[in-house]
């Protein structure tokens, strides 16, 4: 059982982050689990599972003692990079386990003429009916005179996908426009 | 009786490209329960073929009838099965048996029309759409070696950015 750590990413964009920084993980003697990296606004983000290699670096060396995994040390280790890159990073112990997907069962798309408080309200309808989200993403599209917010959320909830739908357009009381989709997974 | 192990990925018997059933006998008859027995232990399987049992044989049972309000067949058994007409696309989310604790959207065509030998022998046609035209292509993919690892499209939304042309 591995003992494992969130590691956070940010820094202005460029080609090649995610490059330099699994590969000085990797010579570091750290393995990795699950990972997403986003661009946002234009900046990297990327947050990252990692633990101690049980095996050692690509040398067959054993580089790390669990013990030392914390913040300063993964800094240190990535020095080159993270200078190079101008990255700041950030690191949490974590209770995690893997191959303990949830699967959603309903999509939420959310679009409409930006304006502040379009995630607390629908997020908060969501709440209200027990919808667990599971996965959130949302953009600004459009133009900096018409901007758009456009959101995806997929998550668990025992109400239907109609049910759903009526009650964020009920409770929303805007001109947002919301649809929900039931997620049928086929499994063959 | 008994319920087949299911090969996971990656089982290089999940990658090969399954050969043509010659002979219906008593012997393949009974695979073929034991096959169809595996597919209804797994919890909401609505499709199995055979190489995901080690068989590698153009063989798979679809069937979508525990889902409501759809179009579909009922049981299926499909020998030699093919495809001889595709029509529309669509996104749906999809897992396999073969690839535990993981799904992600697939296109598959809307409507297909199929050939293929039912268990006695003899040719049959069907036109299948939505859901259980969906199973049907999984099912099939793993008759040439393909899983839906291979057909993934992006696990986020579905609208893509456009192009700006000035």
């Amino acid at each position: 059982m591995s003992a494992w750590y969130m590691l956070t990413i940010v820094g202005r964009d460029q080609p090649g982050i995610v490059a330099q920084i699994s590969n000085g993980l990797f010579e570091a003697g750290y393995q990795l689990g699950e990972t997403s990296m986003m661009r946002l606004g234009g900046n990297f983000t990327m947050m990252l599972m990692v633990s101690r290699g049980t095996n050692g670096n690509a040398t067959g060396e054993n580089v790390i003692d669990e013990d030392e995994i914390n913040e300063a040390k993964i800094k240190a280790q990535l020095q080159p990079c993270l200078t190079d890159l101008d990255l700041r990073v950030h690191l949490d112990p974590i209770e995690a386990h893997l191959h303990e997907h949830i699967t959603p069962n309903l999509r939420v798309s959310v679009y409409g003429a930006d304006r502040p408080g379009i995630v607390a309200r629908v997020t908060n309808i969501l709440q209200q009916q027990d919808f667990n989200i599971l996965d959130l993403e949302s953009d600004v599209a459009g133009s900096d005179d018409k901007p758009i917010y456009i959101m995806h959320i997929e998550g668990v909830c025992q109400s239907s996908a109609d049910d759903l739908e009526q009650a964020l357009n009920r409770e929303s009381k805007s001109e947002i426009d919301i649809k929900v989709f039931p997620i049928d997974t086929l499994i063959g | 009786m008994a319920v087949l192990p299911i090969l996971t990925y990656p089982d290089s018997a999940l990658k090969q490209i399954s050969k043509e059933v010659e002979d219906i006998n008593a012997s393949l008859l009974s695979f073929i329960s034991q096959l169809e027995e595996t597919m209804r232990a797994g919890s909401g399987g609505v499709g199995i073929a055979a190489p995901q049992v080690g068989r590698i044989e153009r063989i798979a049972i679809v069937d979508v009838s525990s889902k409501a309000k759809i179009d579909q067949h009922g049981r299926l058994v499909l020998i030699n099965p093919e495809i001889s007409r595709w029509d529309g696309m669509k996104v749906g989310r999809e897992g396999c048996m073969s690839v535990p604790d993981f799904t992600g959207n697939v296109i598959r065509a809307d409507q297909i029309e199929l050939t293929y030998l039912d268990e006695r022998g003899e040719q049959q046609q069907l036109e299948a759409n939505g859901y259980e035209a969906r199973a049907i292509q999984h099912e099939l993919d793993h008759l040439d070696g393909l899983l839906f690892l291979d057909r993934l499209v992006s696990r986020h939304n579905d609208l893509f950015k456009r192009k700006v042309y000035k």
